[in-house]
């Protein structure tokens, strides 16, 4: 009984071979390829890859898979991975401006150079559980153009009724000729950066292109923390904490104004400065998503108000990750910005230790370990103290 | 897909090289938390990945490794570990403390003496004993450097003044060397005196927090106390019902619904040992 109490190795072994039968289902329903959970569990793999901080669809798949869906616990398995591998440098900066762009929308402009693009999103869907999806679909149509408002200027050779996004973008795959992705990325500048032309935002913070990046699976956080490893920290956070971090800053604790300067999603192209041939090489093209909001200003006598930053980025298609990231990126800049820090939010210390999903749930769940040695030193103390004061009680009876 | 390959012991030998590091540093500063890069381990934080990682960092193939969790080798982390490094390092595993070289510990230090040829590895969950009384690294920090400890001698007097006695009953805090405050890890404060001149090098790992400590071997580690409030080391005031131990960790096992208890060795190593020493007597 003892040593049933223990548990043990049979019992392990026992409970595993139980998971992957669980894992598996009734076996008379067809097993899940990664290409399918890849295809149409999508934001599922891009949730993974972007806290896994790792990018690879298909070990993200596999990472779903093996989790039964769980994500944080696909998360760790992609994350143990990552980091056994070798790393051989930092990519040049990803350059988002010349993203190909497959959504675009600014919350501050109507109309904008390049226009507003909703692409694939579930904004303005009626949130009706759609049972024609219970069964198995032919494939849906070709989907029309989503660009909803284009400035003038764009190039006329592009008729906006007839296109469609997909034609659009993979005519400028990552390594198709220049001149399509120069044009529509010369149509679509950085809403921040038309701010900036007229001063009215403050500068994005001077970096050194050969400054060497923070890690943080490579080196201890310390505090302060620069805005390397904020922004590192942030971008592998849970989104489930950032979330309602930023939530909290919009109900007033850290309040910062924010507007939803811009919003883009689309590929980049990664590049890596090979030292051998002396030129950045291209590795390859990565989906992100990106979000800068634009939130109210500081200004002193001497310099003029302008609006300030809050910056969000994370691989995939994630963008309630990517704007909780730039209200908590913002709300955590108030000590920089001279603004007085009392809620949870602009807490760095609070905020970063704690953005870990993967640490989160180890060492809450970490309570299911037995603690019987500790208990029985509890208990130990808990009797001693009871019976002192019962025999307190008794003498002081006695004494009545 | 290629199928990954993973290094002796697991970690990478660059890795590997960092923690050793930082194993020296935290040696040559007794109980003075090192800060190093710890790396996401395929067991979950909190679950001993500092102490599986300094375990890994000091693992060779002659070594043999013993894992006790809660003082038994057969509770399942204990388990799960021991096959971990069974099957990535492929070294020899025991149960008898006195057969092991290395031996990764939760909760608990060995009833059995520790000997100079041995290494004890702790895994430890909050390595900062100021940590409860003060949440913000940044000031901990400076506490430490400062050694500026009246905190904690408020904190334990309180326990005093309230409940009668120092209400800390593992994780008790230490004083290495004479020098820093720290945190046993949660071992009942029982253990507390076995640290102190202990023949064997004590390492301390704390994986999610990014951590390692260490107590060198014939280090002067004493448990914080008052002089009218001495710190005494606590024990369920019973013998042990399989081996007959008066002087041991007590684990209690309730038999039945009706009040009834069993009382035997946490360290079942200890216990088993004893009974076939009987046996052959």
């Amino acid at each position: 009984m003892y040593v049933a109490v223990k548990g043990g190795e049979r019992a392990i072994d026992n409970a595993h071979r139980l998971l992957a039968e669980k894992r598996r289902g009734d076996p008379a329903v067809p097993e899940l390829t990664l290409e399918q959970i890849s295809e149409q569990l999508a934001l599922a793999c891009d949730r993974v890859m972007a806290e896994g901080s790792l990018y690879d669809r298909e070990l993200a798949a596999l990472a779903i898979k093996q989790a039964r869906g769980d994500l944080v616990e696909a998360i760790f398995l992609v994350r143990a991975y990552r980091t056994t591998l070798p790393r051989f440098g930092a990519s040049e900066p990803v350059d988002t401006g010349a993203m190909e762009v497959r959504r675009r929308i600014s919350a501050a402009f109507k109309d904008l150079p390049g226009g507003q693009v909703l692409g694939p999103t579930f904004d303005y869907t009626h949130r009706l559980l759609d049972t024609k999806l219970a069964e198995t679909s032919p494939s849906p149509s070709p989907h029309p153009s989503t660009v909803i408002v284009r400035a003038s200027g764009r190039s006329s050779n592009h008729d906006v009724s007839n296109e469609t996004d997909t034609e659009v973008f993979t005519g400028c795959s990552a390594f198709a000729g220049h001149d399509e992705s120069v044009s529509i990325t010369a149509a679509m500048p950085r809403v921040t950066d038309i701010l900036g032309d007229d001063g009215l935002i403050e500068p994005c913070p001077p970096g050194d292109p050969d400054a060497p990046v923070g890690d943080l699976t490579r080196a201890p956080l310390t505090f302060p923390a620069g805005r390397d490893l904020r922004l590192q920290n942030l971008a592998r956070g849970d989104e489930g904490f950032l979330l309602a971090l930023g939530y909290s800053t919009q109900r007033g604790y850290g309040r910062t104004h924010p507007f939803a300067g811009e919003i883009r999603m689309g590929e980049v192209e990664v590049e890596f400065m090979a030292e051998d041939v002396g030129f950045a090489v291209p590795l390859g093209a990565i989906t992100v998503t990106e979000c800068q909001m634009i939130n109210q200003f500081r200004g002193s006598a001497t310099e003029p108000p302008q609006f300030t930053r809050g910056y969000g980025l994370a691989f995939g298609h994630s963008e309630r990750k990517v704007m909780a990231m730039a209200l908590v990126d913002r709300a955590l800049r108030a000590g920089e910005l001279g603004e007085e820090r009392k809620a949870p939010a602009q807490d760095e210390e609070f905020v970063l230790s704690h953005s870990d999903n993967v640490q989160a749930t180890g060492f809450v769940e970490h309570l299911k370990l037995p603690h019987y040695v500790d208990f029985q030193s509890e208990l130990v103390l808990i009797r001693r103290m009871r019976a002192e004061i019962a025999a307190r009680d008794e003498a002081r009876e006695a004494a009545e | 897909m290629n199928a990954p390959a993973y290094n002796f012991a697991y970690l990478d030998e660059q890795t590997k090289r960092m923690i050793r590091r930082a194993i020296l540093k935290a040696i040559a500063i007794p109980g003075y938390q090192v800060p190093f890069a710890s790396r996401e381990m395929p067991m979950p934080y909190g679950w001993g990945t500092g102490g599986v990682q300094v375990t890994a960092s000091i693992l060779g193939p002659d070594d043999v490794l013993k894992v006790i969790d809660q003082g038994s080798d057969d509770t399942t982390n204990a388990v799960s570990i021991r096959k971990f490094f069974a099957k990535t390092a492929a070294v020899r595993t025991t149960t008898r403390t006195a057969d092991a070289t290395i031996i990764q510990t939760r909760h608990r230090i060995p009833e059995t003496p520790l000997t100079g040829d041995q290494v004890l590895v702790f895994q430890v969950p909050i390595p900062e004993p100021l940590r409860f009384l003060e949440p913000r690294e940044t000031e901990t920090r400076r506490m430490h450097a400062l050694a500026d400890y009246g905190l904690m001698h408020v904190k334990l007097y309180e326990d005093i003044a309230r409940h009668g006695h120092i209400a800390t009953t593992y994780a008790y805090p230490v004083k290495v060397d004479g020098r820093y405050v720290m945190d046993p890890s949660p071992t009942p404060k029982f253990d507390n005196p076995k640290m102190d001149d202990c023949a064997a090098l004590q390492l301390f790992g704390a994986g999610r927090e990014k951590r390692i400590y260490a107590i060198p071997p014939h280090t002067k580690v004493v448990s914080l106390d008052f002089e009218d409030h001495p710190f005494e080391p606590s024990r369920t005031p019973k013998i042990c019902g399989l081996c007959g131990a008066d002087d041991t960790y007590l684990d209690e096992v309730v038999t039945d619904d009706k009040g009834g208890r069993l009382f035997v060795c946490s360290d079942s190593d200890y216990c088993e040992q004893r009974r076939g020493a009987e046996k052959t007597a």
